[in-house]
């Protein structure tokens, strides 16, 4: 995806649009006020340091972490503090996370089939077509029948995104997706993020790879103390940082 | 005097081991069943459910076995229940074994990680979709050697309802011992066969682990 995209009219009601977010673990106040909106086709990656609240974020906007106030809209599903019923938005943010969480008692296939099948309760055939064609997008239509134990991290991670896909999600949230990876797996799983972004998918990523977010993302959010102090092209953002926040965390990544 | 053949004490105990079997199996099938419902409700996303079960499961954790029975038996009758020895049995053993299986059941449950709950919330599962597809199946393996290991505690706690007169294989050994005066005779017979019954469900115990933990 070129930069070009990101041009979808700023006047363009966001696919994901976050108001005013707050959320605190005890007393600790992790997120301190979000705002934040995604136009549908974008990849965004959000950066910054550990507890700067990035993980926090991406994880509220699918209600695995309950804010304590402000507005989640996604595609026009509202989730505010109230909320408890998350199944009409969750069909519409699919989410792979660092660990993989792939369900270690069924194989590839029937984890990418168990969801469609028990929520969209779709007949046998058509888990099944749908399944072999997730998979065969990240490459693993010959391991439709192969346990998660015996793949490798990357082909788990592969696995774990064709199960979201297959959910058919607006936008997809990727929580540090290769962070658990030894690093030759790490280019197959970004390949296969990256064919994503080609394809217009829209994508939220949590990420510390920053040669990544720089090639593949039309936008960046840089975190910092639970607010978004920075955002805007990934170029923008490495060349002429305007905060010293950011500066200092640019040199940082850099520098190794 | 009568003389007992060695072959009259055994068959005797086997004739009253059929009891304990039955009686074993009874409290295991309905405790077991019983233990899902209580295992549902303890993990429940609903405080008061929870702590009610809490309550129930601490309750017969937290006293003797031969003291439950007791109630079951004597004081249930004052409130106008007629128990039978073998009902109050039966009634005791499936209260204590599902108090237990829930509480064991409950830690498989904890085992799942917690990415498992996240994962399949994401897709879009309801809680029952995510306890029944998703967390129990892998509890369940977890669970196998317990839940056998329990079935043997089971097995052993049957002889606690000698006491209130229910002939099984422990009554029936110490009914055999005040007719014969051989208390180590009999006595070790009664414990050879409570080994028979026993020994057979802690190697099954073995061999389901070792299958479950094919699929892995």
């Amino acid at each position: 995806m070129s930069l070009a995209d990101q041009s979808v009219s700023p006047s363009a009601r966001p696919l994901v649009k976050l108001s005013n977010i707050r959320k605190s673990f005890g007393s600790v106040e992790v997120l301190k006020g979000v705002d934040m909106a995604v136009q549908e086709g974008q990849v965004v990656a959000m950066i910054g340091r550990s507890g700067s609240g990035k993980s926090t974020l991406l994880r509220s906007i699918n209600g695995l972490e309950r804010i304590d106030d402000g507005v989640i809209e996604v595609d026009g599903e509202c989730v505010d503090p109230s909320q408890i019923d998350l199944r009409a938005l969750r069909l519409k943010v699919g989410m792979v996370f660092q660990q993989f969480n792939l369900f270690p008692h069924l194989t590839a296939g029937e984890n990418v089939m168990l969801a469609l099948k028990v929520v969209k309760k779709q007949d046998k055939a058509a888990c099944r077509a749908a399944a072999e064609a997730a998979l065969s997008k990240v490459g693993l239509g010959h391991k439709f029948d192969a346990y998660p134990s015996q793949l490798s991290g990357g082909q788990q991670q592969r696995v774990a995104i064709a199960r979201s896909l297959a959910m058919a999600p607006k936008v997809l949230l990727c929580d540090e997706i290769t962070s658990a990876l030894d690093p030759e797996l790490v280019n197959e799983v970004l390949s296969v993020v990256r064919q994503l972004a080609e394809e217009g998918m829209t994508l939220l990523l949590v990420t510390h790879e920053m040669r990544f977010a720089r090639e593949v993302c039309d936008s960046l959010v840089f975190m910092h103390g639970g607010r978004i102090i920075e955002h805007g092209p990934p170029a923008e953002l490495f060349d002429r940082p305007q905060t010293p926040e950011l500066a200092q965390f640019v040199g940082m990544v850099e520098a190794r | 005097m009568y003389n007992f053949t060695l072959w009259d004490i055994l068959s005797n105990l086997l004739l009253a081991a059929r009891w304990t079997v039955l009686l074993s199996a009874i409290a295991f099938v309905c405790g077991g069943i019983a233990g899902v419902l209580v295992l549902l409700a303890r993990v429940a996303p609903l405080r008061p459910l929870q702590t009610a079960m809490k309550l129930y499961i601490e309750l017969f954790q937290g006293t003797p076995l031969l003291m439950q029975l007791f109630i079951v038996f004597f004081a249930l009758p004052l409130t106008g229940i007629e128990t039978s020895p073998w009902t109050a049995a039966a009634v005791a053993l499936t209260l204590f074994t599902s108090a237990y299986l829930a509480e064991i059941w409950r830690g498989c449950v904890e085992a799942v990680p917690r990415g498992q709950w996240e994962a399949s919330a994401s897709l879009a599962m309801s809680y029952g979709e995510q306890m029944r597809y998703v967390v129990l199946p892998q509890a369940l393996r977890i669970a196998v050697p317990p839940t056998v290991g329990f079935s043997v505690q089971v097995v052993k706690g049957t002889a606690v309802t000698s006491i209130i007169g229910f002939v099984e294989v422990t009554k029936a050994g110490t009914m055999i011992t005040n007719a014969t005066f051989q208390p180590f005779l009999v006595y070790g017979l009664v414990g050879l066969i409570y080994f028979a019954l026993c020994y057979p469900l802690s190697l099954s115990a073995k061999a389901l682990e070792r299958k479950l933990n094919v699929a892995r």
